[in-house]
């Protein structure tokens, strides 16, 4: 037995979940634990009471709204990789969720987990984060949104309000016209955190021309970031049009170094993953 | 806390803290060793279990929020005690072990993907097997012994078919 001693509570509703997070400032949300369970097993966190949302129906689903396709927070990313919701509204998404972890961690993992954990190698919130997903919250009984780049910080470190708990998050749908995506990673093993990692959409129009270009990159910083390669429309998306978007988008990358790669290998393992990524949503899209 | 553990069909009512994983629960609160602790901390796969159909790593569950799961241990894996079911006899056969701690966690990892997928690529068993480390067998042997028992699996079934069952 590893973790330290803590009390542990299933809530019957939303309601009592948020009751229990905000009376105890040392209380924590348990959703899929893939995360959490390793850092109480190493008593890198200690909390109090842990409060268990994974048997909550109302955190559970993916359902399509006006607003776009809402996934409730502890919708287990084994559930959203067989979405065929996802796969047709959300391709990129779809595209980055079977890198997320291996088939035991996204068994139990979860979407919203994922997120407010903020890893800054997460697949999941790179994803967010290029299509400028929404993130819900409820603080005090009322709603809360944030956008990607306002919400992670730092390295798992986001402005989740204290003692609040997130409900769910909104990925845009798919804009009208021919629509590709791509995501590449790259890591010592599979599934083990990347060092690198890109995601990329882009719409093409009836004649193939490029309407517009997402790009993202993961794993190399303290945050995902989203980079602006908007010069890409209009353009036909030749490989020369790609590399040129990338060298002036990436020119500026903040790369960290650590034990597993230096900042100059990450910021040529961004470049050439976000040419793979882009290339390869150009295809999906054709 | 007082929790019941439904494991290869048997239930277990056990008394725990909240702490305790669900890995924990089964060798210590269950008596059912087959279940290696490796890392205790979600790395090895060691731990690997069948939870409602799935693979997942029993270190990185609770006990306590295991009730209600139908829930599969290697001890279960197999139809008759002294027998082997037809991975654990495939991993035999192509020298698939050779200390066997990453076996238990190899099986039901297979066996979760044997159970959606019974005629999986290669890619996808190394896909269904990346969260399990092996330190000494290799994994080339244990790739061929998932594929020896996909294809032994799909060819009973034929025979099954072909006799009318
Ligand atoms: S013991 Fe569970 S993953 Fe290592
Ligand atoms: S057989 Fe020894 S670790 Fe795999």
């Amino acid at each position: 037995m590893k973790p330290a001693p803590f009390e542990y509570l299933r809530p019957a509703s939303v309601d009592e979940a948020c009751e229990a997070l905000a009376s105890d400032p040392d209380a924590r949300v348990l959703a899929g634990g893939q995360t959490l369970v390793p850092m109480l097993a190493m008593r890198l966190s200690r909390p109090s009471i842990l409060v268990d949302i994974t048997r909550l129906a109302d955190l559970q689903g993916i359902t399509e709204t006006a607003e776009g396709i809402e996934i409730a927070a502890a919708t287990r990313q084994a559930v959203a990789l067989k979405s065929d919701l996802i796969a047709r509204q959300v391709p990129l998404l779809a595209a980055a969720l079977p890198n997320v972890g291996h088939p035991p961690t996204r068994a139990r993992g979860t979407v919203g987990g994922s997120i407010a954990h903020g890893d800054p190698s997460a697949e999941i919130a790179l994803a967010a984060t290029i299509l400028n997903a929404r993130i819900v919250y409820i603080e005090d009984g009322e709603e809360v949104e944030f956008e990607p780049e306002d919400f992670f910080i730092g390295p798992t470190v986001t402005m989740a309000p204290m003692g609040g708990l997130m409900t769910r998050v909104i990925f845009p749908k798919k804009p009208a016209g021919r629509v590709g995506a791509g995501f590449h990673e790259i890591a010592s093993r599979r599934s083990d955190y990347a060092f690198a990692s890109a995601g990329a959409q882009v719409v093409l129009d009836d004649d193939g021309a490029c309407v517009q270009a997402l790009l993202g990159i993961g794993s190399v910083g303290d945050v995902p970031v989203a980079v602006d390669v908007s010069d890409l429309a209009g353009t036909r998306l030749t490989d020369d049009d790609l590399k040129g978007a990338i060298e002036a988008a990436l020119a500026d990358l903040d790369c960290v170094d650590d034990l597993h790669a230096t900042a100059t290998y990450r910021a040529r393992a961004a470049k050439r993953l976000a040419f793979q990524a882009l290339a390869t949503a150009r295809e999906n899209a054709a | 806390m007082k929790t019941d553990l439904t494991v290869n069909g048997r239930t277990y009512g056990i008394d725990v803290e909240p702490r305790t994983t669900l890995l924990d629960a089964l060798r210590d609160g269950c008596g059912l060793k087959g279940t290696h602790a490796g890392c205790e901390h979600g790395v090895c796969g060691a731990c690997t279990v069948i939870v409602d159909g799935e693979a997942v790593r029993s270190c990185l569950m609770l006990a306590v929020q295991s009730d209600g799961l139908d829930i599969t241990t290697i001890e279960g894996v197999a139809p008759e005690r002294g027998e082997l079911d037809v991975i654990q006899d495939s991993f035999c056969e192509t020298h698939g072990m050779q200390c066997g701690y990453c076996t238990p966690g190899m099986v039901l990892a297979a066996k979760a993907l044997l159970g959606v997928n019974r005629e999986p690529t290669d890619e996808e068993i190394r896909d269904a097997i990346s969260g399990n480390i092996c330190r000494c067998t290799g994994y080339g042997q244990i790739v061929e012994a998932i594929r020896l028992a996909a294809k032994r699996l799909r060819e009973s079934n034929a025979l099954a078919m072909e006799a009318g069952e």
